[in-house]
């Protein structure tokens, strides 16, 4: 039985890790994105204001992606350090797109970021647009392999539990790969970026026409962040990755839990807007319910029913007394390889031996377990409900919010020559909401599919290494001092470089030896 | 043809041989520009001077380090085991290791963000931990793992690591840390008197002459401890099955103080390799007192590589023993991922690693040429 303040300790630090990565990562994403479409303006119109958007946002991209590479350095080893089960467990189909990661994706990113700073007086205009748009590239591949891995985990196809390797082994690759909940998650994750960086825009660009500074900077990037924002929101909302969540009995507990839904209701379910789920009661208290929305949401379709919580619970403990056929054969199989019925027995039930396992939480060997320890392990296959109803509606209400910015902010500047005051106010307001949107959307995918860490093959409780629980309290201790260091740095660099405006690129510029190029074009 | 390229064993002394690579890639290619940061405070005095190291590995140190990050996943995905005990293994090291490199990424990009002197001084020691504290602690885990780790799994196979952060840093792998710090910071002397110009170069010629002669004293006289049977030595006694399933556990491994030259003995011309790594290093310092700048390079490259193929080579066909339980020891034919796992990241490998390999090339093409003072003067806010 592994010590619970361990268990805890290890995914406090992987949450407060990931979360702390996740806030550079998005703007990374976008801005890469929007600032290969800057450049492609400058190499189609040769008009320098759009070189001099491109090389001031990319200082802010370059300020923003170092922590994002730093902290990314943590989250590829600390599968290992302090989830060593799991790593050995699932490496072999986990690891794969970790590795497809590093090959397709970090180098690509990682070689040509030095280029786009380091490049343009050594590259015509041409080979340095294709510079930016690799590095762009790379970016957002990345962010493919690790949700293809993510994905996995929220719904672990391609793979079986091998009894003589005691662990998973891939079966079908290209499952893994075309995982439905890996597609969905990418489109959500990556357009989630491109608004988190057309808000960043947004929002600076607003600054400056406030301020009347810069103006023909900020009047152009306000346009193109508003246009490339308002077409990612549309993006976030519409393919938000609750289209994966009818897949698989977890994902389909998320979504009743995220709805707070106990009941199955005959389809198309409504929608529950707002209410106070109790997990003690086992009911929502003053629920106002919005009828057919839900059903047609999760299900996209009007007569798919959506189990509720009560009624999957009922499949969990079916499942794990299927499990426990798997895992008393396993068992055997342990102390004698050849056992021909122990493998026939263990082939059958296989795909619920993740299931036995939610046991050891309660007993250490399952094959024990009374009725009462199966009851106990099904209602903990509920993850925590109030959380994840209120952490989805936070999560909606700023992507509705920042759908109406970027709208508003595109309709006012297409129709007048420049938008009221109050939009630019609105825009700078708005800027902390991608972020809220962002961590709390993690926050509900990966809290809602507790207990698993792998859904239906590994409880998270058991994936941990064997550490003493002081090793975990020096490393949270110290990464929290690192980062927080390193993040008080960043915002103030951030300030700093926003505050000094795009003028230190021109004093580059007419610094730079060599080449000749058009006369600087005055930026206010 | 394909059968036998495909088949189990082969996949499975491929990918040693690519663990080989990946390791040889992230020593010879991160390891300069390690080296070049555990040589700043000492190659350069001033701002200038500082500036003009930082910017001989600015634009390539990120993808540089790629070769590492590429290192974990693909140990990840192709000896799973090996990444899950090595890592919570050696925890507090690694932790260790993370902070000094997470030190790094911002180091480069913030340091020239502010014109204040001890602002930059605060970041050149950053670089200067970020450089050197990798560098001694890789090391430290190559002689822990010559040695043996405690650690044995339980039938369910959850690695249980016994040992402590003290028990690591014991002499020996401390011996091994010197080893790795003194060849990284030869190859990046190496490094800065070939991109650097000026008083930088001169400085890192007379810094890489001493680094070049060091290490080549100490890897051969970690060639004598071997040999006097103190830098551990295991042996697998059972039959080996080539293409058996992947459990670590019901094989039997001895300790045995010889065992590391055994391969060495078997196949004579295998010695070449720690010879190579001996005598490169020689070159190298040569190179540094002739002024063959680029000729040392390779000769710092070819130490670099021969030194960690030297290790891997002892160990064969084991990757990590275990000095408490030598029979869970993990090796090339039980430690591995699952044939098709292996199979499809080979297939990955030979897609993507020529083009890595080709653009890579392009971009040390397009940045060819020294790095001057006035050259980083000129360059203003678009150089570190």
């Amino acid at each position: 039985m592994v010590d619970p303040l361990l268990v805890d300790l290890s995914r406090l630090q992987f949450a407060l890790t990931a979360l702390y990565h996740f806030l550079f990562v998005p703007l990374t994403l976008g801005l890469s994105i929007l600032i290969a479409m800057m450049e492609t303006v400058y190499v189609m119109t040769r008009r320098t204001i759009w070189r001099d958007m491109t090389k001031f946002w990319g200082v802010l991209f370059g300020i923003n992606f170092a922590l994002g590479v730093a902290t990314g350095i943590t989250m590829e080893f600390q599968f290992g350090m302090n989830w060593a089960f799991y790593s050995h467990y699932v490496g072999d189909v986990f690891g794969a797109p970790l590795a497809i990661e590093g090959l397709m994706a970090f180098f690509l990113e990682a070689t040509f970021v030095g280029l786009f700073f380091f490049g343009w007086d050594r590259l015509s205009p041409r080979a340095h647009l294709a510079v930016t748009w690799l590095m762009a590239l790379g970016t957002n591949f990345s962010a493919l392999w690790i949700l293809v891995a993510n994905g996995w985990m929220q719904n672990p196809v391609g793979a079986a539990f091998n009894p003589v390797t005691m662990r998973m082994e891939v079966t079908d690759f290209m499952a893994v790969i075309f995982n439905p909940v890996a597609q969905a998650k990418f489109v959500h994750t990556v357009s989630a970026g491109y608004v988190c960086a057309a808000t960043f825009v947004l929002g600076v660009s607003g600054w400056y026409m406030l301020r009347g500074r810069h103006v023909e900077l900020a009047k152009r990037s306000f346009v193109i962040a508003s246009a490339f924002g308002l077409a990612s929101a549309l993006s976030v909302i519409v393919l938000g990755d609750e289209s994966g969540y009818a897949l698989t009995d977890n994902q389909k507990m998320k979504l009743a839990a995220i709805e707070a839904m106990w009941e199955t209701e005959p389809p198309p379910a409504a929608f529950t807007a707002i209410g106070i789920p109790s997990l003690t009661d086992r009911k929502t208290h003053f629920a106002i319910h919005i009828p057919w929305v839900m059903g047609l949401i999760g299900t996209r379709s009007f007569d798919t029913p959506i189990p509720g919580i009560n009624e999957l619970v009922q499949k969990a403990e079916a499942r794990i007394r299927d499990g426990l056929i798997a895992y008393d054969a396993l068992e055997k199989i342990k102390a004698n390889r050849n056992d021909g019925a122990a493998r026939a027995a263990f082939d059958a039930s296989s795909h619920d031996l993740g299931y036995a396992l939610l046991l050891k939480r309660f007993i250490a060997d399952p094959r024990q377990a009374t009725e009462q320890n199966i009851k106990d392990a099904a209602w903990s296959t509920v993850p925590g409900v109030p959380w994840l109803f209120f952490g989805f509606r936070l999560m909606v209400l700023c992507a509705f919010l920042l759908l109406g910015v970027f709208a508003i902010s595109l309709w006012h500047t297409i129709r007048e020559q420049e938008a009221p005051r109050w939009v630019f106010r609105m825009a700078l307001l708005a800027m902390p909401l991608p972020w809220i949107a962002i961590e709390v959307g993690w926050f509900v995918a990966e809290f809602g599919r507790q207990p698993w860490i792998i859904e239906g093959v590994l409880p998270t409780f058991l994936a941990t290494s064997e550490l003493g629980v002081w090793n975990l309290m020096l490393t949270i201790a110290g990464f929290t001092a690192l980062y927080g260091t390193l993040a008080v740095i960043e915002v103030k660099l951030m300030l700093e470089a926003i505050r000094t405006g795009p003028a230190i690129t021109h004093v580059i510029d007419a610094m730079a030896p060599g080449r000749p190029r058009p006369a600087l074009q005055p930026a206010e | 043809m394909i059968d036998f390229l495909f088949s189990y064993e082969t996949l499975r002394l491929i990918w040693w041989v690519l663990l080989g690579v990946l390791l040889i890639g992230f020593a010879a290619m991160d390891g300069f520009d390690l080296g070049v940061g555990a040589l700043l405070p000492f190659v350069a005095k001033d701002d200038i001077e500082r500036r003009v190291a930082i910017n001989t590995v600015g634009p390539v140190w990120e993808g540089n380090q790629v070769w590492f990050i590429l290192g974990g996943g693909a140990i990840f995905a192709a000896w799973p085991a090996l990444y899950a005990l090595s890592f919570s293994g050696f925890y507090l090291a690694m932790f260790l290791v993370l902070c000094a490199l997470i030190l790094r990424p911002v180091g480069f990009k913030y340091r020239s963000k502010r014109p204040d002197a001890a602002w930059r001084e605060r970041w050149d020691w950053a670089l200067f931990i970020g450089g050197a504290v990798p560098a001694l602690i890789f090391g430290v885990a190559i002689g822990n793992t010559l040695q043996g780790v405690p650690f044995h799994f339980t039938p369910e196979l959850r690695p249980i690591y016994e040992g402590s952060l003290i028990g690591l840093l014991n002499p020996l792998a401390l011996f091994c840390g010197l080893v790795s710090l003194a060849m990284i910071v030869m190859h990046g002397a190496a490094w800065l008197s070939f991109k650097a110009d000026g008083i930088v170069s001169q400085r890192a010629k007379a810094y890489g002459t001493g680094a070049a002669l060091l290490t080549a004293t100490l890897f051969a006289l970690g060639g004598l401890l071997v040999w006097a049977g103190l830098l551990g030595g295991y042996k697998v006694t059972s039959p080996i099955v080539w293409d058996g399933p992947s459990n670590p556990i019901g094989k039997t491994v001895v300790a045995d103080a010889g065992a590391w030259l055994a391969n060495f003995r078997a196949h004579p011309a295998l010695w070449a390799v720690p010879a190579l790594g001996v005598t490169a290093p020689l070159l190298a310092a040569i190179g540094f007192r002739t002024g063959q700048e680029g000729l040392t390079f390779l000769a710092s490259k070819l130490a670099v590589a021969m030194i960690v193929a030297t290790v891997g080579l002892a160990m064969f066909p084991i990757l990590l023993p275990s000095s408490t339980n030598p029979g869970h020891s993990l090796t090339v034919f039980d430690a591995s991922s699952s044939r098709a796992t292996l199979r499809n990241m080979l297939l990955a490998t030979l897609i993507f690693m020529p083009l890595i390999l080709a653009y890579t090339a392009w971009v040390y093409r397009v940045l060819w040429g020294k790095v001057s003072e006035k050259g980083v003067e000129d360059a203003g806010h678009s150089a570190y």
